[in-house]
């Protein structure tokens, strides 16, 4: 039993219903847990969400957290993907100053070697617009952070699946699940 | 066909044979009672004191009958005084639906008079909760909610109508539709779909597995939990157990799950568990729980509990797999259809000698003929006194242990006890809820004085509507338990637990119009269990026993399951 405490991304799908952000939210504070980061958006089905949700916490928790989301009646499926099998990316918004055309230059240069884009320019600033994993965020932002950076946003991790396997997948797990919500 | 949006709740009401609510009026819902006025002669309100007791009753009235009770409050703190009741059904997996009328939507979110964001706070202690702001959702959600707090696991769903949806201007189509014909109806189907439901069976090499796992088996050991209760498993419990010829344990929601005075059982486990069956925990070689989750109350120590035994559990909720104990086995499916399919493929077992050794632990209960009243005399006498299907209700606390350690349960709903959330005060209104669902049958509540001072102006509501319910207040001028903790851990140290006050409960009693009568002695408490079973009115027995009696046997939180520091 692992009391260690790592990383976890947890991906759910949720049928779109009000509040369902919040019931799942709910069971990462109650345990006293607070979310890294949380993504949420439309998924490739009509009124189904798909949410990933990055913890730092130990596994039997995580695990136990996981349980509970999948007990909730408005939740369709909840996998733990593990970094190995799984991409995960974010994107982020940087807004760094740059008040003459040396910084400018060397901002821009930066963004280069980092495959990132400048997406806004004014006299006193420029936008990086940044697409990776965590850590390359964190790199870049390190170092832009000799400029002066004046404001971030960041989407969260999304993640998904390498290879054929989806969230859609049948298993034992979710069919046991869904013997609790039957109401047939 | 139109009809009134209102007039649409109380048929979708209809729809599911409600024909008791409990519930308190208030400004927002005001239509609904309106409405409910209409229907007098389908469906009983009982109007209560408080809300708290409204949903007490309609939580002990689905205990007791395996229907869903349902319960009606105002917006505000009509909603909020219902949230001790609501987080009691849901602990007790008790299919309850609370329906709470909010402001109109142009006030919502404006801090209005009244106005709480009920759905919110009911989120954590609810299956599910629905905001109603369109009439056209009506009969969509009553019929979800209903199916929702009344299978899988059961327990309590809110539903909150915004008090426009009610207005009587308001019209939406409606067509009258069978609770068991409703299956298809748009919220159901959609819900179905989206989860991709099909025919939930349980998993059967799941089952095969338990199969060889007891045929492997010495030492068996069975544990009956809520789950056979609610989900009425009694006779397929009682065949799988007889099947597998090992000691019972019973948790305290199991009560009435397995009949408490059958030879195998060796009653309660865990903190005031009986030796045998804690004996019973540590020594056997297989654990089958079924229906019940390892509480803190029962899994005192999860490092120790069961540790020579492979644990296998047997659970409608996924969830509660390995939450509380790791264990090597699991079948996820309900108590009846697991059990039904066990009891099919299984042997029967003999297990003589291990039976022996575990029953020889078990100790017959002797009331002694003391000169002061004891709790175990005051059982004796109700229990000598009252027909075999009476129905108890506790509060909690020692009398709750003592009640559910000396009567012997023999049917799902004979015992309605707040064993997970352990409220205070619940006894009442779902000893109001239980007579209301069983007319003919005696209904006993069990309560202490601490806690039967917390509802007892729910003595009214059992004076108006004329319920012989019989309270037997086990007065002992304390907070018994938490000085029985006091006494043992704390040195002694009464902080805050000595209840020498009043009011004077025989004439409380008298002033809500009940007999009141106080017992000091087995004689006495005789004699008032023949007046209070006439059953013409309500009746109070305020029972005056020793302030330091003690539950027995007692194992400190967190210890060993053997390790007894009372015996």
């Amino acid at each position: 039993m692992s009391v260690e405490k790592k990383l976890f991304t947890l991906s759910l799908l949720v049928q779109d219903v009000p509040g369902v952000l919040s019931q799942v939210s709910r069971l990462f504070s109650r345990k006293g847990y607070n979310i890294e980061s949380i993504a949420s958006g439309e998924s490739n089905q009509p009124n189904v969400t798909r949410i990933t949700i990055v913890i730092l916490g130990d596994e039997l928790m995580v695990n136990q957290i996981a349980a509970q989301c999948r007990k909730l009646l408005p939740v369709m499926a909840v996998k733990i993907l593990d970094n190995a099998n799984s991409i995960q990316r974010e994107f982020a918004l940087i807004k760094v100053k740059a008040e003459d055309r040396g910084t400018r230059d060397e901002i821009i240069q930066m963004a280069n070697i980092f495959r990132a884009n400048i997406i806004d320019l004014s006299r006193e600033t420029l936008t990086v617009a940044s697409f990776g994993d965590q850590e390359k965020t964190d790199a870049l932002v390190e170092l832009l952070q000799d400029f002066g950076v004046l404001e971030i946003v960041r989407t969260g991790t999304i993640a998904l699946e390498r290879g054929r396997n989806t969230i859609y997948d049948d298993n034992k797990l979710k069919e046991e699940y869904n013997y609790g919500k039957n109401v047939l | 066909m139109k009809i009134r949006a209102t007039k649409a709740i109380m048929e979708c009401l209809l729809e599911q044979e409600v024909d008791v609510i409990f519930g308190y009026p208030g400004g927002t819902i005001l239509n609904l009672y309106d409405e409910l006025y209409h229907y007098q002669d389908k469906i009983t309100h009982i109007l209560t004191a408080h809300e708290q007791g409204a949903s007490h009753a309609a939580d002990g009235y689905a205990r007791a009958t395996g229907k869903v009770g349902v319960c009606f409050a105002t917006s505000g703190p009509g909603a909020t005084n219902l949230t001790t009741g609501i987080a009691t059904a849901y602990m007790d997996s008790s299919p309850v639906v609370f329906i709470t009328c909010n402001v109109s939507e142009s006030l919502l979110g404006r801090d209005s008079f009244q106005e709480v964001d009920i759905t919110g706070i009911a989120m954590p202690i609810t299956k599910a909760t629905y905001l109603v702001s369109d009439p056209k959702e009506i009969p969509n959600v009553m019929r979800q909610a209903f199916a929702v707090a009344a299978t899988g696991r059961p327990g309590p769903v809110l539903i909150d109508f915004l008090k426009n949806v009610t207005a009587p201007t308001e019209e939406i189509e409606y067509e009258f539709i069978p609770w068991n014909q409703n299956r298809s109806c748009d919220s159901i189907q959609a819900y179905s779909n989206h989860h991709d439901l099909k025919a939930p069976k349980p998993n059967l090499d799941d089952i095969d597995t338990l199969v060889d796992m007891i045929r492997a088996s010495e030492r068996p050991l069975v544990m009956c939990g809520g789950g056979v209760v609610r989900g009425r498993a009694d006779k397929q419990f009682m065949e799988f157990a007889t099947k597998m010829d090992c000691p019972v344990a019973i948790t305290i929601m199991g009560g009435g799950g397995f009949p408490g005075d059958h030879p195998h059982t060796t009653g309660m486990v865990g903190m005031h568990g009986t030796e045998a069956s804690n004996q019973a925990v540590a020594d056997c070689d297989l654990l089958i729980a079924v229906g019940c989750r390892f509480s803190d109350r029962v899994a005192l120590n999860t490092s120790t509990f069961a540790r020579q035994a492979k644990i296998v559990h047997i659970d409608i909720d996924r969830s509660e797999i390995d939450k509380n104990i790791l264990t090597d086995h699991h079948i996820v499916g309900s108590a009846k259809r697991v059990l039904g399919l066990l009891n099919e493929r299984m042997d029967q077992s003999n297990h003589p000698e291990w039976l022996n050794k575990i029953l020889s632990l078990k100790v017959d209960t002797v009331v002694e003929d003391d000169a002061i009243l004891t709790p175990k005399q005051v059982l004796d006498v109700i229990h000598r006194a009252v027909p075999h299907n009476t129905v108890v209700a506790t509060d909690v606390g020692q009398h709750q242990m003592w009640s559910v350690q000396h009567f012997h349960f023999s049917y799902p709903g004979q015992l309605l006890t707040s064993g997970g959330f352990g409220t205070m005060g619940f006894g009442l209104g779902a000893a109001i809820g239980a007579q209301m669902g069983n007319p003919d049958k005696v209904v006993i509540h069990t309560t202490g004085d601490g806690c039967f001072r917390m509802n007892c102006h729910e003595l009214s509501t059992v004076q108006h509507y004329n319920l012989p319910i019989i309270t037997v207040i086990f007065n002992n001028g304390t907070l018994g338990m938490v000085r029985q903790w006091q006494n043992l851990i704390y040195d002694k140290r009464f902080s805050s637990t000595t209840l020498d006050r009043g009011p004077d409960f025989v004439k409380l009693a008298q002033a809500y119009g009940l007999k009141g009568i106080r017992v000091t002695n087995r004689q006495e408490m005789e004699a008032a269990m023949v007046e209070a079973l006439k059953g013409d009115c309500g009746c109070v027995i305020d029972a005056v026993i020793d302030t330091d009696a003690m539950v027995t046997p007692m194992v400190a939180a967190g210890s060993q399951i053997t390790n007894f520091l009372l015996k």
